[in-house]
């Protein structure tokens, strides 16, 4: 894989439908996943955007990173925003108001807050009416737009601005909210996780949630270092990292059928994702221990699943 | 924008505050975020284009030789390129000012 | 002219909003709006409305999915009614800020808690500084007639603003009324389809929903709310259109036998028609000068026309249906007060609050209103409002 992502680079799409000049931190890994779906997608597409840094980096009037139609509304509603802008052309279509010989594929996408908090409702309606649209969680397990809070995809064990560490406390006590499941819950034909890290992986799995009749769901990590306390250059390896250690395994679920899309034999130990990370530097041993127990339970769950697909 | 934007009057701007330019942010630039800038030794470069996709801010460009060139202009000086290239051919130098 | 026929309002509403070729509706059940959109709902179902209707899964989406396919360029319509109302409430602002023509019925009810379901209209008033054109109508035809003429007024491209047209829930919702209908070719002949200023298209593509800095916010808010003032002008000339297209003319304050009146009732929504009756006895079997106003349009607040209107008037008894907590008065009352207050000769204005939660408002309930406006007028006692129907 890492091969393929040395040898194919001149081979992705050389089209950029996200500018540059955006405001996006040093090192940004959601901008650079953004960057990738944007490639990906071409120029027929729409996007609805919820609040948060993408879209705060994005569009500080008078300067849009969107060369393609973009609406932002609110922070918890870009699924229902898509829902409407996906019906209202199906419509328009209908009635030959509207191109009709254009493919163009609605996307909507958010943070984790806007994901797996405050937007769960609005995705949920969305994907359970089969609008045809794609949404795109870029996960970096805190509200960073608003300094760091946590939310519920922040990891066990992470230290955020409202969830500190100290010592009565852990940081973090919860663990991450599993949307990938409650996506695949809603029996739509596509959801993925990816990562920045394996751009060949992601957009491949963009193109086909784009081509996916109905909804599709991508749920890619995106390493942020402001908020995981990390040196910008390393906003990548810490996201194969992720992967390595079986933290964020690649995967798609295609109508219900679960496959690892991205393999190792030998995995990583946890500690070597967490330990160059602030955000986890008061971590002990035995906290270190538990973590990796959880991590492996989940990834042998997923296995499971993988076998009973394959079977 | 003919007109520096905060200089505008509420008379002037387009229906509903919307930007009708694409892609404008262009116009910004970010490259005095930076306080180090990427340097490519292009002897050693072999033309695979990974920084080209590793890069958050789309500030690299193919050049006519296969190789490839920053835009100053835009890079933000993080070092991904430096830190993903294969070869090591790409090294951060502190920048001058 | 199509015959009058005996139908509920809400079923007359969707009868309009298809007779509008109205393309999307979104909309989630709430009481007492749901016959409207049941009613488009079975019209879709049966193909006699080609839109989409999106049934989502709360109110906060349906306002969200409207902004999503009216900026898709499709004619937008929804419904909704009190909790709903309040929990689209972020999302109100938002549409005009981006010049949605949204248009949305809006059954009123009073808002919780205690919870209940009956006629006032606090929701309404809680949502006043959101930005929308507010219309109410006081009966079925008007709620007909409006319906057709907010989607000319908010598409204007003067204009381009959401509008809800409000109507009082149950007391006008859910009751049969004869209602003369427009037939398909003339509300095309006064309605043209909808023509975006600006839409969601890859062929020109634009960014809608930018960040607005420091530099830049102030002004936006001033273009919008100019926007928002000028579209009387607008909405006067639709009035005028409609009225010399179908003979029932509409203004942005309706008066009621108010020549020679020294003494004016000031409404809003149904509980005008109760009022008319009041004025009726008053007049004719006591000879008092008294007389009537409804506010017709609520936002833009129609001040210019207050004034002329109120010319040589002594008394102003403006009767609320809502609650402005801990402020000197009924939210109109405010208002009227606010926009009177440096003009000459102006009226006393007495602040009444009646019909609360769905109580009524009595022929016997205007007469005394009028009696004790006129008592304190004469004596020029400073008050803030008066409760009427309460136990004290």
């Amino acid at each position: 894989m890492d091969a393929l992502n040395v040898y194919a680079a001149k081979m992705a799409p050389q089209q950029e439908s996200l500018a540059n000049g955006h405001r996006a931190c040093q090192g940004c890994a959601e901008l650079l996943a953004v960057r990738l779906v944007a490639k990906t997608l071409g120029q027929d597409f729409i996007i609805a955007n919820a609040t948060g840094c993408l879209e705060i980096v994005t569009s500080s009037y008078p300067h849009s990173a969107w060369k393609v139609p973009w609406i932002h509304v609110a922070f918890e509603n870009a699924a229902a925003v898509a829902s409407g802008v996906e019906a209202g052309i199906k419509i328009l279509k209908k009635k030959g108001k509207y191109p009709v010989d254009r493919e163009i594929k609605i996307i909507a996408q958010a943070g984790d807050g806007g994901t797996v908090d405050i937007g769960l409702q609005a995705l949920s309606g969305a994907l359970e009416r089969g609008h045809d649209f794609m949404y795109l969680c870029y996960d970096n397990e805190a509200y960073m737009n608003t300094g760091i809070q946590r939310s519920s995809s922040t990891p066990y064990g992470a230290s955020t601005t409202t969830s500190p560490s100290g010592s009565e406390s852990i940081g973090q006590v919860t663990m991450k909210k599993n949307v990938v499941e409650i996506a695949v819950a809603h029996d739509i034909p596509y959801v993925a996780t990816a990562s920045p890290s394996y751009p060949f992986d992601l957009m491949e799995k963009v193109r086909k949630g784009a081509e996916a009749k109905g909804p599709a769901y991508i749920h890619v990590l995106a390493p942020c270092p402001t908020g995981w306390r990390l040196a910008p250059n390393l906003a990548l390896s810490i996201g194969r990292l992720a992967v390595q250690t079986k933290v964020f395994p690649l995967y798609e679920v295609v109508n219900g059928q679960y496959r690892m899309t991205v393999s190792y034999k030998n995995h990583r130990p946890v500690a070597d994702y967490l330990k160059p990370q602030g955000r986890f530097r008061h971590l002990k041993e035995a906290d270190i221990a538990f973590i990796q127990q959880h991590v492996d339970s989940s990834y042998d769950r997923l296995l499971k699943k993988i076998e009973m697909s394959e079977g | 924008m003919a007109k520096n934007f905060n200089e505008m009057t509420w008379k002037e701007f387009d229906i509903a505050f919307m930007v009708t330019n694409p892609g404008c942010s262009a116009d910004y630039r970010t490259g005095d975020w930076r306080s180090q800038k990427p340097v490519t030794d292009k002897s050693k470069c072999i033309k695979c284009g990974v920084c080209y996709l590793a890069c958050p801010d789309d500030a690299i460009r193919l050049a006519a030789d296969g190789t490839y060139d920053f835009d100053y202009d835009h890079c933000k000086g993080c070092g991904i390129c430096a830190t993903e290239c294969w070869t090591g051919c790409i090294s951060m130098v502190e920048e001058e000012k | 002219m199509a015959k009058r026929i005996g139908i509920e309002v809400s079923l007359a509403i969707s009868e309009a909003v298809k007779l509008a070729n109205v393309d999307a509706i979104a909309a989630y059940p709430i009481t007492p709006q749901t016959h409207i959109v049941e009613h488009l709902s079975e019209l879709v179902a049966d193909g006699e409305l080609q839109a989409e209707f999106i049934p989502v899964e709360s109110e906060h989406s349906a306002m969200s999915v409207c902004a999503g396919t009216s900026a898709a360029g499709a004619r937008t319509y929804t419904a909704t009614s009190s909790q709903g109302l309040a929990l689209m409430n972020e999302i109100l602002f938002i549409i005009p800020a981006m010049r949605l023509p949204v248009v949305m019925t809006i059954a009123n009810r009073s808002l919780s808690g205690p919870i209940s379901i009956w006629n006032d209209h606090s929701d309404l008033m809680s949502v006043r500084d959101t930005g929308w054109i507010a219309i109410f109508a006081e009966n079925g035809q008007e709620a007909f007639d409006l319906t057709l003429q907010s989607f000319k007024i908010a598409e204007d491209h003067r204009v381009m603003l959401p509008i809800s047209v409000n109507i009082d829930g149950f007391t006008l919702s859910h009751v049969i009324e004869p209602h003369e209908f427009l037939d398909q070719a003339e509300v095309d002949s006064f309605l043209p389809p909808y023509e975006p200023l600006v839409q969601l298209n890859p062929d020109k593509p634009v960014s809608m929903g930018m960040v607005g800095i420091p530099e830049i916010y102030f002004e936006a808010k001033k273009a919008q709310d100019m926007v928002l003032i000028e579209s009387k002008a607008v909405i006067k000339e639709v009035f005028k259109e409609f009225g010399e297209k179908f003979g029932r003319y509409y203004h942005v304050i309706e008066s009621y036998r108010t020549d020679d009146a020294e003494t004016l009732l000031m409404t809003m929504g149904s509980i005008s028609e109760t009022a008319m009756e009041a004025i009726d006895i008053m007049k004719d079997e006591q000879g008092r000068k008294v007389g009537l106003i409804r506010l017709r349009l609520w936002r833009p607040f129609p001040h210019e026309e207050l004034r002329e209107l109120l010319r040589g008037v002594k008394t102003l008894a403006v009767v609320d249906r809502a609650v402005s907590f801990g402020s000197p008065g009924g939210p109109v009352a405010t208002e009227v007060r606010s926009a009177l207050y440096n003009s000459e000769n102006a009226p006393y204005v007495a602040s009444f609050i009646a019909g609360l939660g769905g109580r009524d408002v009595t022929i016997e309930h205007f007469t005394t209103m009028v009696d004790m406006a006129e008592r304190m007028a004469e004596q020029r006692e400073v008050h803030e409002y008066k409760m009427i129907g309460v136990r004290e």
